[in-house]
């Protein structure tokens, strides 16, 4: 093949890729705590029908499950200004991160609440658990524990998927991809070493979601 | 010029004819590929197994954009005149590909053992166990799993608007800034995807229903 790879002009703006990684990675957790924080309670007032906010939940991940990831980034970045609420790339990019993974989280943990069996709440009734407690420790906790391995991969999902957010000009490692193979036309070479760090990325966040699920969420008490 | 809401409409909805068009063709290919990754990964030589779980690992681990990226780039290496159109057929076809193989190896797992050495001790070769035995019960705990993969698929095509193929969403963007109504033409890009995966997601839905009400 006359093609001669080249990887040193890619290596050379490791500092660009990795600080590309770096904002990836703190979008990702800003959108999981605050996607699953939205989902948790998406999730009781489906799981309890409680009742205008059940449905509205319902539509709300009914409306951001079938669209694409891409299309609510740009909605929310250059459709939402015509309403006056204007925000910069990455409140947007964060942004659409919670409202997807939000939906996404509100099914699978509604799935894990409404696996618990009824007695148990009744136990707790019985040995004078109060609200607070047995939603912590016979609704919540147990709930998260038995979705935990299917909510780590939306996690993983969502990850990935933000590497879109680069089209609204969110700095991210995709941005950085871009950036550096406009500068040394090696585009071939950026994106497999980007590819690569991506994949190395999921397996980290895989492997640390086991962790705190194995440490905070499955074992102990 | 000027755009009135028809010549949006109608211009979203040729954009949306190539979304259906690119998903069809990356599912029909993607389930054809897919099948054979299937194969390699419930094979009896290693070396097959290895290779097809490092692909599956590969495509189920990376952004879809980074995917595209190195089919557009990777085949114009080739010395091959790329379109956008080919490089995202080709692209989601492999994403498809991974994803079928790992959820239809789920299903063929799931059919007991027994299956199989009741088969073999009929004497029947490994790819008559498959066809005969396995793959037809694998198949019907399969379809509701599959039939919900495809909105997957339908919403992949979105990130192919940014190697520069006219679909639903890169109409949109231009319609956008044609228009200056981000707004009511983002609105109508997620429309337009909602119509074509809520029935979709619905059909899975009712099939898993109606599967595990059988089973």
């Amino acid at each position: 093949m006359a093609y001669q790879f080249d990887f040193l002009p890619v290596l050379a703006n490791a500092d660009l890729l990795l600080q590309g990684a770096f904002f990836t990675l703190s979008l990702t957790a800003v959108g999981t705590l605050l996607g699953v924080g939205l989902g948790i309670i998406g999730a009781v007032l489906r799981a309890w029908r409680i009742k205008p906010f059940s449905q509205l939940f319902g539509l709300y991940v009914e409306l951001i499950r079938n669209t694409p990831f891409i299309v609510q980034l740009f909605f929310i970045f250059f459709g939402l200004p015509a309403l006056g609420v204007r925000m910069n790339e990455w409140e947007a990019a964060a942004l659409a991160m919670v409202i997807n993974l939000g939906a996404y989280s509100t099914e699978i943990i509604r799935a894990g609440i409404q696996a618990i069996p009824g007695g148990q709440l009744e136990a707790a009734a019985a040995l004078a658990m109060n609200r607070i407690e047995i939603f912590r420790h016979v609704v919540l906790r147990p709930a998260l524990a038995k979705v935990w391995p299917a909510l780590s991969s939306q996690i993983i999902i969502v990850m990935l998927g933000s590497a879109v957010c680069s089209q609204i000009s969110t700095e991210e490692l995709s941005f950085a991809a871009n950036f550096i193979q406009s500068r040394n036309f090696r585009a071939f070479e950026t994106y497999l070493v980007t590819t690569l760090l991506y994949l190395a990325m999921a397996i980290l966040i895989r492997q640390l979601l086991a962790w705190v699920g194995r440490r905070f969420v499955v074992g102990g008490r | 010029m000027d755009f009135t809401f028809w010549d949006i409409l109608r211009n979203l909805l040729v954009g949306l004819q190539w979304t259906l068009l690119l998903s069809l063709v990356a599912f029909a290919c993607g389930g054809v590929a897919g099948l054979l990754l299937l194969l390699a990964r419930i094979s009896r030589l290693q070396a097959l197994r290895v290779l097809a779980r490092g692909y599956i690992e590969l495509f189920q681990g990376t952004p879809l954009l980074m995917q595209l990226f190195m089919v557009f780039f990777g085949i114009a290496l080739l010395g091959v005149d790329v379109s956008p159109w080919l490089a995202a057929a080709v692209a989601l076809t492999l994403f498809t590909s991974a994803f079928l193989a790992e959820i239809w190896r789920g299903c063929v797992e799931s059919i007991s053992h027994g299956q199989w050495e009741a088969a073999e001790s009929l004497a029947m070769t490994r790819l008559e166990v498959l066809r005969h035995v396995v793959l037809p019960q694998a198949m019907r705990i399969a379809i509701a799993p599959t039939v919900g993969f495809s909105v997957q698929v339908v919403k992949g095509t979105a990130v192919t608007s940014i190697i520069g193929f006219t679909e639903l969403t890169k109409t949109g963007g231009m319609l956008a800034n044609a228009t200056f109504e981000p707004f009511m033409v983002y609105g109508l890009v997620a429309l337009g995807y909602f119509l074509l995966c809520y029935p979709l997601s619905l059909a899975a839905y009712r099939l898993e229903r109606r599967l595990n009400v059988t089973a």
